[in-house]
């Protein structure tokens, strides 16, 4: 008895600066009730996307199926969100797209940030003229749009999912270059890089262990809220016409279809429109939220 | 501050070139022979190579990307397959649509935005203040497309408030062209019926369009309202006996705005990014509808020179909020 109590007792204090951590992290989140509301709202998103295929009512509906004689029907028991103008499930498509999106959205953001992290991080530590080009050419690119260079990029490549993922990311690099370079270049004058470059670090050490590091939590901030902004835009081209085509259960592309059969069958448009507002709700609360726990001092 | 001006014009003038390079590379990555694409799916192969020399496609990608910067010069921006007009005539034609309609948005959304902002900052944690918050989270994440489809759904359809889209009903002519904005032309030739059903028209699609814009501009400003009023010399004039709208007004508001102004030229450009919906769904001609058509068509000169005529907008409204810190905070002086 008396040696399990010290032996918690030890863990406690061991851990000490953890559980404070622990404790102001709940603390926090707790004063603002409407990041929990985010992080639930995410959870259940990824949830979701994950176990969509054995939620779903009409496997075969999410893609090729027609089922003519179920066209256009209601919201009713049997499908909660009613039917498409080929008969589809839309309950079952709007699951899907969950799955769709979470895949769209995370592959956006992992090719922004790989392209924009790593010129980030070269363009803040070396300085100089390279600097000035990798800033200067992200500029440029800020300078557009971004819905409007990614209209122009799928017009040029063709529509297609891909492409509009390619467009997206092409679009979202430079916001990481900047954030990066900027950290970058205020952790470069903190005192453990030199006291590293002092003992012999060489610049790669330095990158890989002291910067890379500190730089992870305004990603992590970053990289939450931009992939429900990435969701929306391939809503956006899909809604246009230039990212997902059909039968793809993609949200945006589902509602520009729906569209047409306004103002009647108003559910084909409605509860995929849900979703997305839903979705990007939840990652940008999560996003603020994070934002409070991991990086105070950046504002709004 | 006139050297400034200069200084900014040059670098948005370099901004340029590199966007039209971005802009030239992209239009020549496009998969397929631009050739045979623009002679259309019966065209012969005579007919595709006399395409070819005309604009220059045999020649090699610089030569080509030289004859496109003379030409975006001289303000040619080729020729639109799909409505074989010149590029330049379709954008004289749409963008004042697209210009008024963004005017409207972005003026809606400052006025109600600072006004939300600062209503919600001095009324803070009463059911003005959450209301305020909700929607100022929540209209970020609202897809525009679809709230503009659902207010037709319910203004138009059902309840026939509004109309469903277009910039007038059919049976009303548009006034003389003297500005190109119906609102303000229909104004001064005092065609009043003109008038009210062109403001009838612009007031769901510029709602929508003006909607993140709104929420954004409402939630930096009441931060920066908060901010700014609790410091010690907005205490200071409150005990001077200052009175409070004198003081949210004209001491607090103007430093809270620098935040703020940033905000709304960052709220500016995604606007100009949304035309592109909000234009579609409402059947607004003006040049984001015009980029759309364009894309689905694979006509993409169009889509160029939207994209470089939006973006210098946006550069040059960048250029304008720069220039409103130098007016804002005394401490920011260029020159």
């Amino acid at each position: 008895m008396d040696e399990k109590l010290s032996i918690v007792a030890r863990w406690k204090e061991e851990r000490e600066s953890q559980i404070r951590g622990l404790k102001l992290t709940i603390y926090t989140l707790s004063r603002s009730p409407l990041s929990v509301i985010g992080f639930f709202l995410v959870a259940i998103f990824l949830l979701i996307a994950l176990v969509g295929p054995m939620i779903i009512t009409y496997p075969g509906d999410v893609k090729g199926a027609v089922h003519m004689d179920q066209k256009l029907r209601p919201p009713s028991s049997a499908h909660p969100f009613g039917t498409d103008e080929v008969g589809r499930d839309i309950y079952s498509r709007v699951i899907m797209g969950t799955r769709l999106s979470f895949q769209i959205g995370l592959i956006i953001i992992f090719i922004a940030m790989g392209i924009g992290v790593p010129l980030g991080i070269i363009a803040g530590y070396v300085g100089g003229w390279i600097n000035e080009i990798i800033m200067r050419v992200t500029d440029i690119f800020l300078s557009i749009p971004g819905l409007l260079l990614a209209l122009a990029i799928v017009g040029a490549l063709g529509p297609g999912i891909k492409n509009a993922m390619l467009a997206l990311s092409i679009v979202w690099w430079p916001g990481y270059v900047r954030l990066v370079q900027g950290k970058t270049l205020s952790l470069r004058e903190e005192s453990f890089v030199e006291a590293a470059k002092a003992i012999g670090a060489s610049k790669l050490r330095v990158i890989f262990s002291h910067i890379l590091p500190n730089c992870t939590s305004p990603i992590i901030v970053k990289a939450s809220m931009d992939m429900g902004m990435a969701i929306l835009f391939a809503a956006n081209l899909g809604f246009i016409g230039v990212g997902a085509q059909p039968p793809e259960p993609e949200w945006g592309a589902m509602i520009s279809v729906g569209r047409n059969y306004l103002p009647d069958r108003w559910w084909m448009a409605t509860f995929p429109g849900l979703a997305i507002l839903i979705t990007v709700l939840g990652f940008n609360l999560l996003g603020d939220g994070l934002r409070d726990i991991l990086d105070p001092q950046s504002r709004i | 501050m006139k050297w400034y001006v200069l200084k900014r014009l040059l670098s948005i003038g370099i901004t340029l070139i590199g966007l039209s390079v971005i802009v030239f590379t992209i239009s020549r990555i496009a998969p397929g022979d631009p050739a045979k694409l623009a002679a259309g799916p019966d065209a012969t192969e005579e007919m595709v190579q006399v395409i070819r020399k005309e604009f220059s496609l045999d020649k090699p990608l610089t030569i080509q990307y030289i004859t496109y910067m003379k030409g975006l010069i001289r303000g040619d921006f080729g020729r639109s397959i799909r409505t074989r007009h010149q590029v330049w005539e379709d954008i004289k034609l749409f963008l004042p649509a697209t210009f008024e309609l963004v005017f409207v948005s972005i003026s809606f959304a400052i006025v109600f935005g600072i006004l939300f902002g600062i209503l919600s900052a001095v009324y803070r944690d009463t059911w003005i203040d959450h209301s305020a918050r909700f929607f100022s989270v929540t209209g970020v994440a609202i897809p525009m497309f679809w709230m503009g489809i659902m207010l037709q759904l319910l203004l138009a359809a059902k309840f026939h408030l509004l109309p469903i889209g277009g910039r007038l009903d059919t049976m009303v002519s548009p006034p003389d062209p003297i500005t190109r904005f119906f609102l303000i032309d229909s104004l001064i030739t005092g065609h009043w019926n003109v008038f009210r059903n062109s403001l009838a028209h612009i007031l769901l699609p510029a709602f929508v369009l003006s909607f993140p814009a709104l929420a954004s501009i409402t939630r930096i400003n009441r931060a920066e309202m908060l901010e700014v009023l609790h410091k010690d010399f907005v205490l200071n004039e409150k005990a001077q006996g200052i009175s409070d709208r004198i003081i949210i007004l004209k001491y607090a508001l103007k430093n809270a705005f620098i935040p703020t102004l940033t905000m709304i030229g960052l709220r500016y450009g995604w606007m100009l990014g949304g035309t592109i919906l909000v234009e579609t769904v409402f059947d607004w001609p003006g040049i984001g509808n015009y980029a759309v058509a364009a894309a689905v068509y694979s006509d993409f000169q169009p889509v160029m020179a939207v994209t470089i005529v939006l973006g210098l907008n946006f550069m040059i409204a960048n250029l304008l909020v720069d220039i409103g810190y130098g007016f804002l905070d005394p401490r920011v002086r260029y020159g």
